[in-house]
């Protein structure tokens, strides 16, 4: 039998108010096994929880009942003061008489009567707890940054500059991701390449990291601490470690009709090619799909120009096996395809525009070296329209763009509109918009700078169809403000197309068993105090792989997730959660039923030897929880069709015996 | 009629929610009768929102639109705001009594001048 030692807590008045807390406390006196009931006005305090720990000693409590706030709240609190009184921390539970009984109750013989039924659940559980004590798992100690934009160097370079080795894999052939295509960087209008160009310096030269570009994660198993990882780096053909980058090929290639992707197929690179002058690293890439000496092996030009003896015609995709304490999701995102948005007419005008191909318009390494010309006829364009929201905040029965605001638009388009009129003044800008979203450091303040000094027609209301007409764009839009209906004759349209998270990531997902929400953005594990780590044990988020977000909210969220990894992979052991589910083999029938419900993928099965009742023996299949990898989510011991799955901590007898104790 | 059934009832017949709407004005920016109407599409959206429905129905916007479902189309937030303005039409003529429009009146209707998508929305709109 326990000896049970019931704490009730005031939490000043948001217990007391609407409980009787004195009267909880002396009912649950009579519960059995309870030798010792008492209040008091904040438990958690340090007097509290000194009361606590002299009251184990006093009454020599086997178990402790705190009938308190959530457990989500100060759970952890109280196992600390159990194991510091000597008992087994999950002796411990917690009757939720705040969120669920106080502030939801508005009289106070309601909430007295509820808070002592759920006092006598927490009573009847402790009587049936046992004292759990949690696994040990060795932890590897390296990272894998998935995705090598902004958010994954500077994950990369916070987790190396700690001390342990981290690899980028980045599936295009250099690093650098949107950031590297941008121009000038919202609200400070520093150019983004002058801030991005040192850091992805930084990665190639750093001895803790190492860069596989062109490469994807091809398959993950394992779990926090030790995953397997196979990265499949894509034959670029050209020996990585021998080519110099000197560009002699890129020159040369006969085949320069491709296009550039680098620069959103405005402008046509060669077959062989270096995406941008200063990318990491600055190696050769062969696109198959163009090369002819690939397709059909008339050509070798390049190979007979590199002086250095790096292209390699012949080089095959290779898989690469390594051990990973830690995973950092980095996969970034893109804008949604603008087909699905007819009235803009952007697939009938070379002039309509999205932004991100705007800010290669007027980048000084892009298509028009800086100067804003026209993709159509190389004009200088006079009259320009910005339309914002295209394909953000819709409603999800509109079956096209995104029901989220995409968050970055109103900022890099009040940029856009204020660099376009501080260089070419003579341009009449408009800026289309429902609302203007500018929460952030000196945000607000940059775009009103675009409006009063930089004289943006910013009108609220949206363009309701844009018509190609000679060489003019004809727009269409709304002005609510004076109601009216106005007809623009422009030169540039240029949309703010809504993002989304790159399409690499539900795979990958997938491969992590990492949950993502409707929009295909990873989910949090909480989304206010664990924003950056995944609910899967030892997978870690940053950058806009999570939810849209900015350059320095990227770079902030980068360095939060990095140090969550850091304190993983400073640890030599991991402590698991005893809390797991785990199977009565005598019972498991093999049915696999929990293995396909299991999220985490720590169900497996074993065949092991029997002996039957006959005294023979048989081979039966069976499962078995890998206690690291399972984070007691429960879903396994529901699907059990036999009841041989059940959960330490939860058992089912436990939950039954709360529900009695509820129902008595 | 009472206002509030008024409103009530015009959400039921036109299965339109206005509170979906965000005021983006896209449906007036699309719509190509708009210098006709004293009252624009998100002008109906709002004002039926706001129960004050008499001037619609007293309103020749009601007779201009051409129900050429542009804002139905366009809209990000799925308002349809023409259904909305067909349910006040409708409102008005159930009101008026019954000057319902038959087959047999369609052929005096015929000239060359006249598109013929006027005429099916016609039939459409008078014959409820």
């Amino acid at each position: 039998m326990q000896r049970i030692g019931v704490f009730v807590c005031w939490c000043g008045s948001n217990i007391a108010g609407t409980v009787d807390v004195k009267a909880v406390a002396e009912a649950l006196k009579a519960e059995p096994g309870v030798v010792f009931s008492t209040d008091y006005q904040y438990m958690c305090s340090q007097a509290g929880q000194d009361m606590i720990k002299e009251s184990v000693r006093e009454h020599k409590l086997t178990g402790i009942v705190i009938c308190s706030c959530s457990p989500r709240m100060h759970e952890a609190t109280f196992r600390k003061t159990a194991a510091a009184a000597g008992l087994n921390p999950y002796m411990v539970e917690i009757a939720n008489i705040r969120e669920q009984c106080s502030w939801v109750h508005k009289e106070m013989p309601i909430g007295t009567e509820k808070a002592i039924i759920l006092g006598k659940a927490a009573v009847a559980k402790v009587n049936l707890n046992t004292p759990l004590t949690p696994g040990e798992s060795p932890v590897t100690k390296r990272a894998l940054v998935i995705g090598g934009g902004i958010a994954g160097i500077q994950t990369a370079l916070d987790i190396a500059d700690a001390g342990f080795p981290v690899d980028i894999v980045e599936k295009k052939p250099t690093i650098g991701g949107k950031m590297a295509q941008l121009d000038k960087t919202f609200p400070t209008l520093d150019c983004a390449a002058c801030i991005l160009t040192p850091k992805m310096v930084d990665v190639a030269q750093h001895e803790k990291i190492r860069i596989f570009s062109y490469s994807e994660v091809s398959e993950v198993k394992g779990f926090v601490g030790n995953f397997d990882v196979t990265i499949k780096k894509h034959a670029r053909y050209v020996k990585e470690d021998v080519c110099t980058g000197c560009g002699a090929c890129v020159e040369k290639c006969p085949m320069k009709k491709v296009p550039n992707e680098f620069n959103l197929g405005m402008d046509n690179r060669p077959a062989i090619y270096i995406p941008f002058a200063q990318a990491v690293p600055k190696v050769a890439t062969i696109d198959p799909n163009a090369c002819n000496m690939l397709k059909n092996g008339k050509c070798g030009l390049c190979a007979r120009v590199c002086t250095a003896g790096a292209i390699d015609y012949k080089q095959q995709d290779e898989y690469i096996q390594e051990k990973y304490g830690a995973i950092v999701v980095a996969t970034g995102f893109n804008p949604i395809s603008m087909d699905k948005f007819d009235e803009f007419a952007y697939n009938q005008s070379k002039d309509v525009i999205t932004s991100l191909e705007f800010e290669r318009l007027t980048n000084a390494a892009g298509p028009t070296a800086g100067k804003l010309l026209r993709p159509s006829d190389g004009k200088h364009p006079h009259t320009i329209v910005f339309v914002q929201c295209v394909g953000s905040r819709c409603d999800s029965c509109a079956q096209k763009g995104k029901e989220y605001c995409s968050k970055i638009c109103c900022m890099y388009t009040a940029k856009h509109a204020m660099l376009t009129r501080d260089k070419y003044p003579d341009t009449e800008v408009y800026v289309f918009y429902i609302d203007v979203r500018t929460p952030g450091k000196s945000f607000d303040e940059f775009y009103r700078r675009a409006v009063e000094e930089y004289d943006v027609h910013y009108i609220k209301g949206m363009v309701g169809k844009v018509t190609p007409q000679g060489d003019k764009l004809k727009v269409q839009a709304s002005d609510l403000l004076s109601n009216k209906q106005l007809h623009i004759d422009a030169d540039l349209v240029v949309l703010a197309a809504a993002i989304e998270p790159d399409k690499s990531a539900r795979p990958l997902a997938t491969m992590l068993t990492a949950s993502m929400d409707t929009n295909d953005f990873f989910t949090e594990a909480h989304p206010k105090l664990r924003p950056v780590e995944s609910p899967t044990a030892g997978v870690f988020l940053s950058g806009t792989c999570q939810g849209p977000k900015d350059i320095p909210e990227t770079v902030s969220q980068a360095g939060a997730a990095a140090s969550k990894v850091i304190g993983l992979l400073a640890k030599d052991k991991l402590k698991g959660n005893p809390c797991v589910a785990h199977s009565n083999e005598q019972m498991c029938n093999g049915c696999s039923s929990c293995e396909r419900v299991c999220p985490y993928g720590a169900i497996t099965y074993e065949d092991k030897e029997f002996r039957m009742p006959d005294r023979t023996t048989a081979i039966r299949r069976v499962a078995a929880v890998n206690p690291a990898v399972c984070q007691g989510c429960g879903a396994c011991t529901v699907a059990c069709p036999s009841g041989a799955m059940d959960l330490r901590g939860f058992m089912n007898e436990q939950i039954m015996a709360e529900v009695d104790a509820i129902c008595k | 009629m009472n206002k509030s059934y008024l409103q009530e009832d015009l959400l039921r017949m036109s299965g339109v929610n206005p509170r979906k709407c965000m005021q983006c004005g896209k449906c007036s920016a699309t719509c190509p009768a708009y210098d006709e109407m004293e009252y624009h599409p998100h002008q109906f959206v709002s004002m039926v929102k706001n129960g004050d429905i008499e001037p619609l129905m007293k309103s020749q916007s009601l007779y201009r639109c051409l129900t050429c479902f542009a804002c139905v189309e366009r809209c990000p937030r799925s308002v349809e705001p023409a259904k909305l303005v067909e349910a006040v039409r409708l409102a008005v003529i159930r009101q008026q009594g019954a000057n319902r429009m038959t087959a047999n009146d369609i052929p005096a209707l015929l000239d060359e001048d006249t598109p013929q998508q006027l005429l099916v929305s016609a039939f459409r709109k008078y014959t409820k």
